[in-house]
């Protein structure tokens, strides 16, 4: 095998290899964080601060009996988590961590994002169908509405960027931010893909596919040990996917502050941005109150939609004019 | 250099067999859900040949607008009505052999057409030799195609509106 071919393995498996235990103890930072932002403490009790707390949970689970309902669709229902993890994972490859770190320099890149956000719906819907069971069922056509309706606006959201760097490669995309980042001027567009991006994660507030209040637990009602586990770990790498998504596509990637000099490695950088991304998803977790699902898809379709398809005929405009 | 043309033929010709069965099993699959999700991954399949013959803009959309977008909603429109087993008593299929004749004449057809193609060197050579970019087809579009964008976007409002139309409640007009 080339020796180029080997290296990229490795650098795929060091990525998978961080990437995969950050998300599990995002776990414990989400319930940690949660408490002291509501004036309590959290769990402390494994390790110091409760650090370990993530990995008596992972022990937890494996411990836990592997069950497939006899009255499931057998193959889909083990399919359908594995397909949500693989499709969120696989985003990741087209994600520039600094200038000579990323799996791929994908010249449709963004491109490939969307396509992976498109295809991860299929894990969620199918757990609903497989299932066999109404909650789960609710809960999967939830999700198909919400997230197709919520890709429209995320895919609008990004045109702006697209315009004004000229590419769908991300790498280009953070570079052309060298002289200032894309938030001065995309500032709706990056209001609408941060709401979208939430949508499609289907975090609180957007958790409507599996709200417990209503649904049991929706789509996964019928999960236990590995298999849901496979959704919990979806779900923290699609927020941390979607707030890497907002660095690389608002927040200049990798590239610092202007006024500050390159005293931290750009990685360090790109790390310090995902986090504060990461604390603002769980600060809004905790702080917004869950809407019903016609109001959500309303508020999509009279709002987002609007608000979309306007920054993206102002900024075509505005770069025309020479401004931007 | 040769040896990566050759593996990116290989891969060719993966993912095209992985697209015939796949379509194979769609027509023959009994349980509706899982022969959409053949057909899903026979289009994923289609998207693979098409970034290998140097088109990633329509791989790109081919992913995110049938297989993430279309099939989602077929998925849906199958879960909405229950549907499990294929009525195979009222499939085309059961009624004889004279309905398949005219579809297969037209596919051997094509497939011919595709064989002669595959055989001429010169296309071959078009094929892996050029990358069409998602500014080309940009341009095109909105170029020497742009009447035929104009008459595709009017079609579809056509439908938006209907099916606006359709949805509506009887008290304000609709009737389905």
């Amino acid at each position: 095998m080339m020796p180029e071919m080997i290296w990229k393995l490795i650098e795929i498996s060091i990525i998978i290899a961080l990437l995969i235990p950050m998300a599990a103890m995002l776990v414990w930072v989400e319930r940690r964080m949660i408490g002291i932002w509501q004036d309590r403490l959290g769990p402390n009790r494994v390790g110091p601060f409760g650090i370990l707390q993530s990995f008596a949970d992972l022990l937890k689970i494996l411990g836990k009996e592997d069950w497939i309902p006899p009255f499931s669709e057998k193959l889909i229902f083990t399919l359908a988590p594995i397909i949500g993890a693989v499709c969120v994972l696989m985003s990741f490859a087209v994600i520039p961590f600094s200038p000579d770190i990323g799996v791929s320099d994908l010249n449709i890149g963004l491109l490939f994002f969307l396509a992976m956000a498109s295809l991860a719906v299929y894990s969620v819907v199918l757990a609903g169908w497989a299932s066999n069971s109404k909650y789960a069922l609710l809960g999967g056509m939830r999700a198909a509405a919400q997230t197709v309706s919520y890709e429209v606006f995320m895919g609008l959201s990004v045109m702006g960027v697209v315009l004004l760097s000229g590419s769908f490669n991300l790498r280009e995309v953070v570079l052309a931010q060298s002289e200032g980042w894309f938030i001065q001027s995309q500032f709706i567009g990056c209001f609408v893909f941060l709401v979208a991006g939430i949508a499609e994660s289907h975090r609180l507030p957007f958790d409507l596919p599996e709200a417990e209040t209503e649904l049991t637990a929706g789509f996964h009602t019928e999960y236990s040990g590995l298999k849901f586990a496979l959704f919990f770990l979806g779900e923290y790498l699609g927020v941390t996917l979607i707030s890497a998504m907002s660095v690389v596509l608002f927040f200049g990637g990798w590239l610092m502050p202007a006024p500050l000099d390159s005293w931290l490695p750009p990685l360090v950088w790109f790390i310090f941005k995902i986090a504060f991304f990461i604390l603002f998803f769980i600060l809004l977790r905790t702080s917004l109150p869950r809407p019903r699902f016609d109001q959500l898809l309303k508020f999509g379709w009279l709002v987002m939609l609007p608000l979309a398809l306007f920054n993206l005929l102002a900024t075509a405009f505005l770069k025309l004019m020479g401004v931007l | 250099m040769i040896a990566a043309f050759s593996s990116i033929e290989t891969l060719f010709y993966l993912a095209a067999l992985i697209a015939i069965i796949a379509s194979l099993k769609v027509v023959t699959q009994k349980n509706t859900v899982h022969a959409l999700l053949y057909l899903v991954v026979s289009l994923l399949a289609v998207a693979v040949c098409f970034y290998l013959m140097g088109a990633p803009f329509a791989a790109g959309l081919e992913v995110i607008v049938y297989a993430g977008a279309i099939l989602v909603l077929f998925v849906f429109a199958i879960m909405m009505f229950g549907l499990k087993d294929d009525e195979t008593k009222y499939a085309p299929q059961s009624k004889g052999l004279t309905i398949w004749v005219g579809p297969c004449l037209l596919a051997i057809s094509l497939l011919i057409a595709l064989l002669i193609s595959l055989d001429n060197a010169e296309i071959q050579h078009q094929l892996s030799a050029t990358v069409i970019s998602s500014k080309e087809v940009g341009i095109l579009l909105y170029g020497p195609y742009l009447l035929a964008v104009e008459i595709a976007s009017f079609l579809l409002l056509a439908g938006l509106i209907a099916g606006y139309h359709y949805a509506k409640p009887d008290a304000q007009g609709g009737h389905l």
